[in-house]
């Protein structure tokens, strides 16, 4: 009833073609973004910014960014942290170094910086395939997170070893640094994380997305039609560094303010980027969105309904929380193995019948 | 020349070490194809039960007012992994028949969580000393003749390790169930249709890696006590596995052995001129490199594929 498209006729390709093939989808996705973009500012204050929707934003650019890589394209990584500390450290020496540079200018450039070490570290995805790939990408973990721990240039030798943000302005108004008002940040990153989205999606229908995924769904039949798996892997692992790195210089510049690898960028944020894509759905934009929402909001509502609604200590309450998280995350892979974009694709069919049987 | 035989020495044993976690990952890899990353944790896990089974300050303790002798404490920890292994199949794999690989392997990352809360709140997170009377120190036979300090401990970890491989490797060629397993490896549905029960199958699997773990936590534990870094050493045993193959028992011991040694004696010869702590990722790099080669492993079976 709610999703019936009676009535809507297609009458060129490119309406064939377009992202929101539906009114209903239209309208929902605009007034979602009209409110994000228009009436959430005004209402926003520190603790939500912080903890829940920049948290949110950040993650689902991650998860992208591995949606690309691992849903598209096939290739298992998990090296998701060190390439964000990439894209942190790329942006901290970019604004340190060249004080004038725009922050938009400089969140690319680190997206670009993590891009050139991401095709370095996805070249041996040409001769290995599989878990082999996903352990090799584990060097590229610990290998980042060392480097920037133990090279001074990367931290501009600070004696504490940790990187903190400078203040930097995004068209007059702060970003980033204690001083930026949560509003302004939240929308920043919105902005990024919507463009970004966009692209995504529009790349994955073009005709490199279409080259990933024949490589996803079986290299030797690609090859066979005429998909070079080195540029198709490679562009892949580009593209979704970049993504990464973004959201690494956001996450670290936007949203901590201070960072210090071994702590920020350890190995279990790969493992819960990972884990954003397959609860969200790999192979889907619209999957890393409710996958980062997921694994965002989850914990923080069991951590308040423990240790404020029935009054556990925190100690024991993050015990418990990681015992429930892990047998969340094993019920939803049970329950939909193609994740929470699968669900809403359920929900929709649904929607389009109730309340009548067929 | 001495200090070097110290460094491979040390190396072949901590090789040792990692050998005990990779070959959990191989039989559960072997068997039903699934990378089970909880391996780590339920090395863990088994020490942390042990522990309260044997212990003045345990659980056992304080419900039934005495501690068990270690050997029991031993049995019984086994037939707690047991039943790990049991409610793993009954409740995880059994719905997840026929997914993907990655699939299979985030479930595995999602039990890995589960346990490790499970053992924090059932036991505590402090570190516990695990003794359960292996010998400790340095071997003095060597260092009075030769000057060369090994640990009496690691000696026999390399021991117990030759002794688990030996039993293994028996129970896999000579028994019926090993039969069964090797069956299950070779082709589940060929396996199904003779009329092996994968979830039968399942189950020893599993317990077989909860045992193999359960030595992995004794030794560990009594190496360093047992704590939550033992789950990390989960991540330890991967370059292992990647360097031996996947899908190979010697290969888990060569590869760790090798992983042990070029850790050791890298991070002597060459740690000292880039900043020292290279440990972290000079095996990873290690595989890496190795894989490039041989992307299927030192002694992995050879991948083919058809369209």
């Amino acid at each position: 009833m709610f999703y019936r498209e009676a009535g809507q006729f297609k009458t060129s390709y490119n309406a064939d073609q377009a992202i929101f093939t539906i009114t209903q989808d239209k309208f929902f996705v605009g007034a979602f973004l009209l409110i994000a973009f228009g009436v959430v500012p005004f209402f926003i204050n520190d603790y939500w910014a912080n903890a829940i929707l920049i948290h949110v934003l950040v993650y689902a650019l991650a998860g992208l960014g591995l949606n690309i890589l691992t849903g598209y394209c096939g290739q298992v990584s998990l090296g998701t942290g060190g390439f964000m500390a990439v894209g942190a450290y790329a942006s901290y020496k970019l604004t340190t170094s060249f004080p004038e540079l725009n922050f938009i200018v400089a969140i690319l450039l680190s997206g670009g910086i993590t891009a050139c070490v991401g095709v370095i570290f996805g070249l041996p995805s040409l001769r290995i395939k599989g878990f082999y790939l996903a352990v090799a990408t584990l060097a590229a973990q610990f290998f980042l997170v060392w480097l920037f721990n133990k090279v001074g240039w990367f931290f501009n030798y600070s004696p504490t070893g940790m990187i903190v943000s400078p203040p930097r302005e995004v068209f007059g108004f702060l970003v980033t640094g204690p001083e930026a008002s949560p509003a302004v940040r939240y929308l920043f990153c919105l902005s990024v994380v919507t463009v970004f989205a966009l692209a995504a999606k529009n790349i994955v229908r073009g005709r490199v997305g279409r080259s990933w995924m024949a490589i996803r769904d079986m290299d030797i039949a690609a090859e066979l039609i005429g998909i070079r798996p080195l540029e198709a892997k490679l562009t892949a692992f580009a593209v979704s560094s970049f993504y990464v790195g973004v959201a690494g210089a956001l996450y670290f510049n936007v949203w901590l303010g201070s960072a210090e690898p071994t702590e920020a960028f350890d190995i279990f944020q790969s493992f819960f980027v990972l884990f954003i894509v397959i609860i969200g759905g790999l192979g889907s934009i619209l999957g890393s969105f409710l996958g980062a929402a997921f694994m965002v909001l989850v914990p923080i509502t069991l951590k308040t309904i423990m240790v404020d609604g029935m009054g556990f200590a925190v100690g024991a309450a993050k015990h418990v929380e990681v015992m429930l998280l892990g047998s969340l995350i094993i019920f939803f892979l049970i329950v939909e193995p193609h994740g929470l974009a699968r669900l809403w694709q359920i929900l929709k069919e649904k929607l389009r019948k109730w309340p009548f049987p067929y | 020349m001495l200090f070097f035989l110290e460094t491979v020495i040390s190396g072949l044993m901590a090789g040792v070490m990692y050998s005990l976690v990779a070959l959990g990952f191989v039989l559960i890899f072997k068997a039903s194809g699934i990378f089970n990353f909880a391996q780590g944790v339920f090395a863990l896990f088994a020490g942390l039960a042990l522990y309260d089974f044997i212990a003045e300050d345990g659980w056992f303790y304080d419900l039934f007012g005495f501690a068990l002798p270690i050997w029991l404490g031993i049995i019984a920890t086994m037939g707690v992994m047991i039943i790990v292994a049991w409610l793993v199949e009954r409740l995880v794999l059994r719905h997840l028949v026929n997914q993907e690989p990655i699939i299979l392997f985030m479930s595995t990352i999602g039990l890995a969580y589960f346990m490790e809360g499970l053992g924090d709140t059932l036991f505590g997170s402090d570190v516990k000393p695990l003794d359960i009377g292996l010998p400790s120190g340095a071997w003095d036979y060597l260092l009075d003749t030769h000057n060369l300090y090994i640990e009496k401990l690691e000696i026999v970890a390399a021991g117990v390790a030759a002794v688990l491989v030996i039993v293994l490797a028996i129970f896999f060629q000579k028994t019926r169930i090993g039969r069964a397993l090797r069956a299950v490896a070779d082709d589940h549905q060929a396996a199904l249709s003779v009329g092996i029960s994968l979830r039968t199958i399942w189950v020893i699997v599993w317990s077989v890696s909860g045992f193999v773990a359960l030595v992995a936590g004794i030794m560990w534990g009594s190496k360093s006590g047992i704590q939550f870094s033992l789950s990390l050493i989960a991540l330890k045993a991967l370059p292992v596995l990647i360097l031996g193959g996947f899908t190979s028992v010697p290969g888990a011991i060569i590869g760790g052995l090798i992983i042990g040694v070029g850790e050791k004696v890298a991070e002597v010869y060459a740690g000292p001129f880039v900043g020292g702590a290279i440990e972290n990722w000079f095996a990873y790099m290690l595989a890496l490199a190795f894989l490039l080669v041989r992307p299927q492993g030192l002694f992995g079976e050879k991948i083919i594929e058809r369209v």
